[in-house]
């Protein structure tokens, strides 16, 4: 039998853990509201005054063109990958040429966005958290404030305007590479009959696929900069500050994306069937 | 005892606190500061590390928010400027940060044509030219305009700092730490900086500087009047923060043992409570 000292521990414990859930909830709450005026403070600076060319070009050029060749890799290998695993699956029912509508459709709605997404928080998302963290933490952001010059819209709108824009591209370059990657493990690797993997592959999917996928990465690219400005915004001092905010808004930029994901999953197909009927192949 | 009354003369004065104070969490950095800083003056803020003098100079220009208390500048409370008024009065400041806090990513060019770039919408040859002027004016050639900050010596990025503070022609300029890190003779050279920074605006409007340091030398050298703050974590409740607020030459003779451990640099009850052996 339980003592009554053991039944006062056992309260405590569970007053304690319904504290820490509480104090989670209200930590996760308040830094959700303010990542949410950050965002709304981002859209009005852009809605005010426009980036400069200059800063445009280089978030645009750091954010888009340098992430091409990992991209294009990633992606490549996903459509590799995905031949690699589904292959036997398909061969035991004699559907090998039917690889290429599954490999095509995984690529356009799910794994090109999400994976594209994911590589990006990590290379992009990561590298403006640290960037701006050590800005911040070399007091380089209160320097631009000290001048009369807003931080948001000298460092974050450039780079949200360069999340929204590239990585949807980025993500066109991930699916066109799975796509190849794909076709040609099935084709070259598989010896799988060229006709019937491509007339097959362009019959069970439509460009709403590939829409699905762009409309998706639109706003897992926001979701990417506002997070990973806003934590670079937020680090705290020292090397060990700035590389917790780099891990943090990848971490947090990964979970939205997922969220995100199903979300827009739900919302779009929603979308179609409302515009064009359950069914429908647009 | 009670909390020092406002500042009189504050309306008057170019900056001034009223009863200021910041808190972080469960620390309390600044306790119920007043003080004005009349224009022309050149006030040196000084007190041992953690006292809040940096907080206090960023507090200044709204760069950090009192948890209550007000900043004026120019009569007008920054807390209840809008947008566009606080950044038309952060134009009238010059900021040197401790580090100089030069964009790493960006040219010496970039960096000091900034403010005119931003705020004057100045042509990049006429921006250029101010830029060339400011940097003679600390001492720095035109060939350091290509390079990038790493590339400089840290006395020469605190010059660029300062070069850039003057690029607005402020009416205030605020030095977080200006002679910290540097050695002995570009120490003094930047004490004479601020002592020629302070007549640039001539008799009819003349630069108010506010200087936090440790360094007593430059304090002395470069202050009408020196304001000591002492850390509120080793004041009881009812004493004010403001440990000596008067002339600069005069603060040798305080009769405040706190004042004169600090001018004298002695370590004295600290070995104790540092417990060091």
């Amino acid at each position: 039998m339980a003592s009554p000292n053991s039944a006062t521990h056992s309260g405590l414990g569970l007053t304690n853990g319904v504290a820490w859930v509480g104090g989670a909830v209200i930590d996760a709450t308040a830094s959700f509201g303010a990542m949410s005026i950050f965002f709304v403070q981002t859209l009005s600076w852009l809605v005010r005054r426009w980036p400069s060319r200059p800063l445009l070009v280089a978030s645009l050029y750091q954010i888009g063109v340098r992430s091409v060749p990992v991209i294009c890799l990633t992606g490549g290998f996903i459509g590799m990958v995905l031949a690699v695993q589904s292959y036997y699956q398909f061969r035991t029912f004699g559907m090998e040429s039917r690889l290429g509508v599954m490999i095509n459709l995984s690529m356009y709605r799910e794994l090109g966005p999400v994976l594209a997404a994911t590589m990006l928080a990590g290379r992009v998302g990561s590298a403006i958290a640290a960037e701006l963290g050590t800005m911040k933490v070399t007091e380089q952001i209160d320097a631009l404030a000290s001048m009369g010059a807003s931080p948001i819209q000298h460092l974050v709108a450039p780079r949200f305007l360069a999340c929204l824009t590239m990585i949807p591209l980025l993500t066109i370059a991930a699916v066109a590479m799975g796509v190849l990657g794909g076709a040609f493990y099935c084709i070259y690797v598989f010896g799988v009959d060229p006709y019937f993997y491509l007339q097959n592959a362009q019959q069970g999917t439509s460009s709403w696929d590939i829409v699905y996928g762009v409309i998706k990465s639109f706003f897992f690219g926001g979701a990417i900069a506002i997070i990973s400005c806003y934590r670079g915004f937020h680090s705290s001092a020292g090397a060990e500050g700035v590389g917790r905010a780099a891990t943090i808004s990848f971490v947090q930029s990964f979970v939205t994306i997922l969220v995100l994901d199903l979300f827009l999953s739900i919302g779009l197909d929603r979308l179609h069937d409302a515009l064009w009927g359950q069914g429908a192949v647009v | 005892m009670n909390a020092p009354a406002p500042a009189k003369d504050a309306k008057k004065a170019l900056v001034a606190i009223e009863r200021l104070s910041v808190r972080f969490g469960t620390q309390t950095v600044l306790r119920d500061l007043s003080l004005s800083v009349p224009r022309g003056q050149t006030l040196a803020i000084i007190g041992e590390s953690g006292c809040g003098k940096t907080v206090l100079l960023k507090s200044l220009i709204g760069l950090i928010q009192p948890t209550s208390g007000r900043v004026l500048f120019d009569g007008e409370p920054l807390g209840g400027m809008s947008d566009r008024q606080l950044t038309a009065a952060r134009t009238r400041y010059g900021f040197v940060f401790q580090q100089a806090a030069l964009f790493d990513s960006s040219t010496i060019e970039e960096n000091v044509t900034f403010p005119v770039l931003e705020h004057r919408r100045a042509k990049p040859a006429e921006a250029r030219r101010m830029a060339v002027d400011r940097l003679r004016q600390v001492g720095l050639p035109e060939s350091v305009l290509t390079k990038k900050p790493a590339e400089l010596s840290g006395g020469m990025r605190k010059r660029v700092g300062l070069a850039r503070a003057l690029m607005m022609d402020p009416d205030v300029l605020l030095y977080d730490e200006p002679t910290t890190g540097l050695d002995p003779i570009m120490s003094d050279v930047v004490n004479e900086l601020i002592l020629r920074t302070t007549e640039l605006g001539g008799d009819d409007n003349p630069v108010t500087s506010i200087v936090v340091t440790h360094d007593m030398h430059s304090a002395v050298k470069v202050a009408d009047r020196i304001v000591m703050l002492y850390p509120v974590a080793r004041l009881k409740p009812d004493e004010p923060q403001i440990v000596y607020d008067g002339p600069a030459n005069k603060i040798e003779k305080s009769s405040d043992p706190r004042v004169t451990q600090f001018v004298h640099g002695e370590a004295r009850d600290r070995l104790e409570e540092l417990q060091i052996a």
